[in-house]
């Protein structure tokens, strides 16, 4: 009991003005399944290694004389392994009973969000939403992580649920590493610029694929200075995500309605910071590489372009680690993760004008200020759960 | 059921988010159960299996959900000097509560295992086995 980790209560995460009601058993649902998920990845979880290594690989070995070739290999021969099975329903399970819950939560009360997001918003001038925007076809074929509806999804106009039922849940999923914001990620690579940096002052910084600004927030909250455009393609998100804004006193952050992939507001070398925060695996194979293009051209000479991903692929990550990096992909529905995870960001950057001699690689952890002591800690591995991301990026050549 | 492809392709467009808010549309409870887009896997070599966990897991859930009213009461009922949960720990039920008590939990096992216990009965009895078609057409000469 002492030495294992108790996810914090959900009733921890800071609630905003526009955030949804929650009553005492939507609460109590959302302990439960933060519990559930972390009893799956701690104590479940491990077994597929087990077995793996215990069963799957000898018996393959045995007919094929040779081990995996691939992390291909890997998945057709785990699936027939019933520890692996059975991990592989429940965690399926869990994702699917988030997204029922917190759906149920906010549907409930979707006229009632949508009424305080729009009066949070009168008045302000933090909210562009295009007209007639094309939402790219991509985000269209596929509900990311099991999201029913997507990001883009509106039920009536003026619609914020999946924003809500995002904003609200998302520390379900990850046992609430992110903090009480949600806003780990935007924190660390903030304080890890200014650290890295001191020197750095941008005045105009573009975060793509902004989603509800959880991360962008902390970046315009440590550079009060500049001027920070969030761009995304969902306008539940946007629009949920400014009045969020405007509830927690940001003010120099303006969320707009733009194609990453065309972004024809922004002119030649108009920021001198371009930022994705767990963006890049939820493209396409085509729209990454206009992204980059379009990144090369809105960023000034001398900027920095950094992303933060899950690490990529590598020759000396193990075909069971891919394969078990690659879950997701597949089976909580982030088709582009495992394809996206095969391209080299050194090449990735070299389009977005990043001479390969300057492109750097870090780790970094989510800041959170729920328990300091937990996050710093030993961290299980859960593939792609854990708050450990990969920065990747470097500042643009003359 | 889902009104999502339909709703999904209306865009509000525009910063004039000036049309009324009107959520009536929304069956909060069916949509809560919408599928996402793609096709499910199954893990377990049958699907039959994976929908029964699927069920299981959900009413876990539930049960966890009723703890933790329950135990909020609890913590009510202190806070407001009612009783000690020290009192609901020491707590003896006279032997006719422990009997409804007793009794309470036959019942709701039975109605978990019903299904099991009928598979058996059908072993058991296989007179009482027939299959309906079967009886159909014997009801229609009787
Ligand atoms: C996983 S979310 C990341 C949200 C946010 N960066 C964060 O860290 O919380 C990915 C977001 O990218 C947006 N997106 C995907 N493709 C896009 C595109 N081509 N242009 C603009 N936004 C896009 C989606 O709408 C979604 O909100």
């Amino acid at each position: 009991m002492m030495s294992y980790q108790l996810p914090p209560v959900w009733t921890k995460l800071q609630r905003h003005e526009v955030f949804p009601e929650f009553s005492h058993d939507e609460r109590a649902r959302y302990n439960f399944l933060a519990n559930l998920n972390r009893f799956v990845s701690t104590a479940i979880a491990p077994g597929n290694k087990i077995a793996f290594d215990k069963r799957v690989e000898p018996a393959f070995r045995a007919v094929h004389g040779r081990s995996f070739a691939d992390r291909h290999e890997v998945a057709a021969a785990m699936s027939n392994e019933p520890i692996y099975q059975c991990w592989g329903a429940l965690r399926r399970s869990t994702m699917e009973m988030r997204q029922q819950n917190g759906r149920a939560v906010v549907l409930r009360q979707a006229q009632q969000l949508a009424e305080k997001v729009k009066a949070r918003l009168a008045g302000a001038a933090n909210l562009v939403l295009a007209k007639d925007f094309v939402v790219p076809p991509y985000l269209r074929h596929v509900d990311n992580h099991l999201m029913p509806g997507s990001y883009h999804t509106e039920y009536f106009a003026g619609d914020v649920a999946n924003a809500a039922n995002y904003d609200s849940g998302l520390f379900v999923t990850s046992g609430g590493m992110l903090g009480s914001l949600t806003d780990g990620g935007g924190k660390a690579i903030a304080a890890w610029v200014k650290a890295s940096y001191p020197d750095f002052k941008p005045r105009r910084i573009l975060d793509i694929g902004c989603g509800l600004g959880h991360n962008t927030l902390p970046i315009a909250q440590l550079y009060p200075d500049a001027e920070v455009i969030a761009i995304d393609a969902g306008a539940p998100m946007l629009r949920y995500g400014a009045a969020r804004a405007q509830a927690l006193g940001i003010g120099n952050v303006t969320f707009m309605q733009t194609d990453a992939a065309d972004m024809q507001a922004f002119a030649n070398g108009h920021f001198d910071w371009v930022q994705t925060t767990m963006f890049l695996h939820e493209t396409g194979g085509r729209a990454i590489h206009k992204i980059f293009k379009e990144i090369n051209r809105v960023l000034a000479v001398g900027g920095l372009n950094l992303h933060i991903e899950q690490p990529q692929y590598t020759p000396d990550m193990s075909f069971y680690e891919q394969f078990m990096r690659d879950w997701d992909a597949y089976y909580n529905a982030e088709p582009y993760w495992g394809h996206m995870h095969d391209l080299q960001p050194v090449d990735l950057m070299q389009e977005a004008g990043v001479d390969p001699a300057d492109f750097m690689q870090v780790g970094v952890k989510a800041v959170n200020d729920l328990d300091q002591k937990k996050a710093d800690g030993q961290v299980t591995e859960d593939y792609g759960r854990s708050p450990i991301w990969n920065v990747f990026g470097g500042w643009k050549k003359g | 059921m889902s009104n999502q492809t339909e709703l999904s392709s209306s865009h509000a467009g525009g910063q004039a988010d000036h049309e009324g808010i009107d959520a009536s549309g929304v069956n909060d409870i069916l949509m809560a159960g919408d599928k996402s887009k793609g096709g499910r896997p199954y893990f377990f070599n049958s699907a039959e299996t994976e929908r029964v966990m699927n069920i299981a897991m959900a009413i876990a859930a539930e049960v966890a959900v009723v703890r933790e009213r329950i135990d909020t009461i609890e913590r009510l009922l202190q806070t407001s000097g009612v009783l000690r949960q020290s009192d609901i720990e020491a707590f003896v039920p006279t032997d006719e509560a422990a009997e409804e008590r007793q009794l309470w939990h036959a019942r709701y096992a039975a109605r978990i295992l019903r299904i099991v216990q009928q598979e058996l009965d059908a072993v058991a009895h296989p007179e009482n086995n027939i299959p309906m078609q079967q009886i159909a057409d014997e009801i229609n000469d009787m």
